[in-house]
């Protein structure tokens, strides 16, 4: 019996045997010709100076930069977050597929065109600065600013950290908040000591999926930066497209990677495994 | 002041819902709009929609977009869910390991996956469609694993092993226990792949050959001479669709729930 078991487990596993053959071909191997063009020069001679180029003034101002944007707008969507995923607790709208289908809906449009729509919302005679006029509200200048990128990048990745921390907080065992209740403890006591700290799992996931993407988009600043204001990712696209330099692109995007695995290795010690669950 | 907080939850709700789904209005509102410049409202029109079916560029686009989603999605699942169960046979070490090395496209920036796969795909294969899909097969495939992973630590394998021992064929078992433990995950592991591979740019960008054109790519080549309207109309139209769809697949499944 006991013979026989392992005898399914051990031919369970050759079931992930294609996805094995695709990780090696297709996540590993790609790595590995990225980090060869970056650690070469165009003869092919071995160099960090495709990497150090990352620490150039100008591209250090675009790290900054981005880095800016990036925490900045994680913040705003964990603040955003919060308040709606315990609004939609309180009323009841626990439907998981009723909140999965208002979050993922506007992702149905595509997103460059989504964008555009803000330009035209955010721009100095746009649709925002229209409807101010109607209260008599002097006109907002937030076109091609840092400003309008955080709005962009803000309502792009906002259901990544809304899904994830309403996963985690509606899996909270509704007899522990009662509990609490009972002893007496009132809605911010509940919400400090046992929803936050229950729904950390969530707010990791949130975190990873917002800060990447965010910090090295292009398209968005592109369109609501006006084309001035350089994220890290806008550098890099330029190197493969306009300037043609493949393994100085190769390098900023190595040092990129490693930047947000050291970053991400601080966000996610805690992250304790079992529950990969949490971003779905 | 129960009342109160049920305003100001509504309130909120309210907030973000028209946050989300401002922008998605104005291109709607723009789909219909007569004027070719996007500031000025020149009158209702549904001429944009005829003309989009007169325009084979943007329809051909359009059908590209729905191949590569439906085929990156289907064979996702076809690689990730057998994968999904060979993982979880493995020991803690491994799994730990082909677990990370799932996370890694997820946890990558965009703009790195593609270009490391562009840099592949340039020495070994031509920039087509064929790379295109490959590239999003592999984006998608963490996804499919992900969203099974949970469902196949929640069943209990003995039942799949017990069919097996009373003589049931390992395609029965598959069909019979397996896979509806399974589909739940499955369902929602392809509606997400389908999703962000309908929605990607930056990958598609990098990885595409000359004249293979997504509507995510086409639009990014239209911003600087400006969209064309028919594009607002082909998105309305998308927009729409899906969310009639989805309103009766969610319509169903909340009523099962009950």
């Amino acid at each position: 019996m006991n013979e026989a078991k392992s005898n399914f487990t051990s031919r369970r596993i050759l079931l992930a045997s294609p996805y094995i053959v695709w990780v090696a071909g297709f996540t590993i191997l790609p790595l590995i010709i990225i980090i060869h063009y970056a650690f070469t020069d165009a003869g092919g001679a071995f160099t960090f100076s495709n990497l150090g180029l990352i620490f150039s003034p100008i591209h250090l101002k675009a790290v900054m930069f981005s880095l800016e944007i990036a925490i900045s707008s994680t913040v705003a969507c964990i603040l955003l977050s919060y308040p709606m995923v315990m609004a939609m607790r309180h009323l009841g709208l626990g439907k998981r597929t009723f909140s999965l289908f208002i979050l993922i809906l506007p992702m149905w449009m595509n997103f460059i065109l989504r964008i555009l729509a803000w330009q035209m919302i955010l721009s100095n005679n746009g649709i925002l600065n229209m409807i101010l006029s109607w209260f008599s509200i002097a006109p907002l200048k937030i076109a091609n600013t840092g400003t309008s990128i955080m709005i962009g990048v803000v309502y792009d990745y906002l259901p990544y950290m809304m899904l994830p921390i309403y996963t985690a907080i509606m899996d909270i065992n509704e007899d522990l908040i009662e509990a609490a209740r009972d002893l007496g403890a009132g809605s911010l006591t509940i919400f400090l000591k046992i929803i936050l700290p229950l729904s950390l799992p969530g707010l990791l996931s949130g975190i990873v999926m917002v800060f990447v993407p965010s910090m090295t988009s292009f398209v968005i600043s592109d369109i609501l930066g006006g084309g001035k204001l350089q994220l890290i990712g806008n550098v890099i696209e330029q190197e493969f497209t306009t300037a043609n330099n493949w393994h100085a692109g190769s390098g900023l995007s190595v040092a990129l990677m490693i930047f947000v695995l050291i970053s991400m290795a601080f966000t996610t010690k805690e992250h304790k495994e079992g529950r990969e669950s949490v971003i779905w | 002041m129960k009342r109160f907080k049920d305003i100001i939850s509504g309130i909120y709700i309210g907030f973000i819902a028209v946050l989300l789904y401002a922008p998605i209005l104005v291109l709607i509102v723009e789909s219909f709009n007569s004027s070719r410049s996007r500031v000025t409202w020149g009158g209702f029109t549904l001429s944009w929609y005829v003309k989009l079916f007169n325009n084979n560029q943007i329809l051909e686009a359009f059908i590209t977009t729905v191949l590569l989603a439906f085929g990156s999605a289907a064979i996702a699942i076809l690689i990730g869910v057998p994968g999904a169960l060979g993982i979880h046979a493995m020991g803690r070490k491994r799994y730990k390991t082909m677990m990370a090395l799932t996370n890694i496209p997820m946890l990558n920036a965009d703009i790195v996956t593609g270009i490391a796969l562009m840099l592949w795909f340039v020495h070994f294969i031509p920039l087509s469609f064929g790379s295109v899909l490959l590239a999003h097969i592999s984006f998608n495939i963490p996804y499919v694993i992900l969203s099974v992973m949970p469902r196949i630590q929640q069943m209990n394998v003995s039942i799949y092993e017990a069919t097996r021992d009373l003589g049931a064929g390992p395609v029965y078992a598959f069909f019979h226990v397996l896979l509806p433990e399974l589909l739940p995950g499955i369902l929602s592991g392809f509606f997400m792949a389908f999703t962000l591979s309908m929605d990607d740019f930056v990958i598609t960008y990098f990885t595409k050959g000359a004249g293979v054109n997504t509507l995510s790519t086409m639009i990014y080549g239209q911003i600087k001479k400006g969209i064309k309207p028919e594009m607002y109309a082909l998105s309305t139209l998308i927009f729409v669709l899906v969310s009639l769809l989805l309103s009766i697949g969610t319509g169903i499944s909340a009523k099962k729930e009950h």
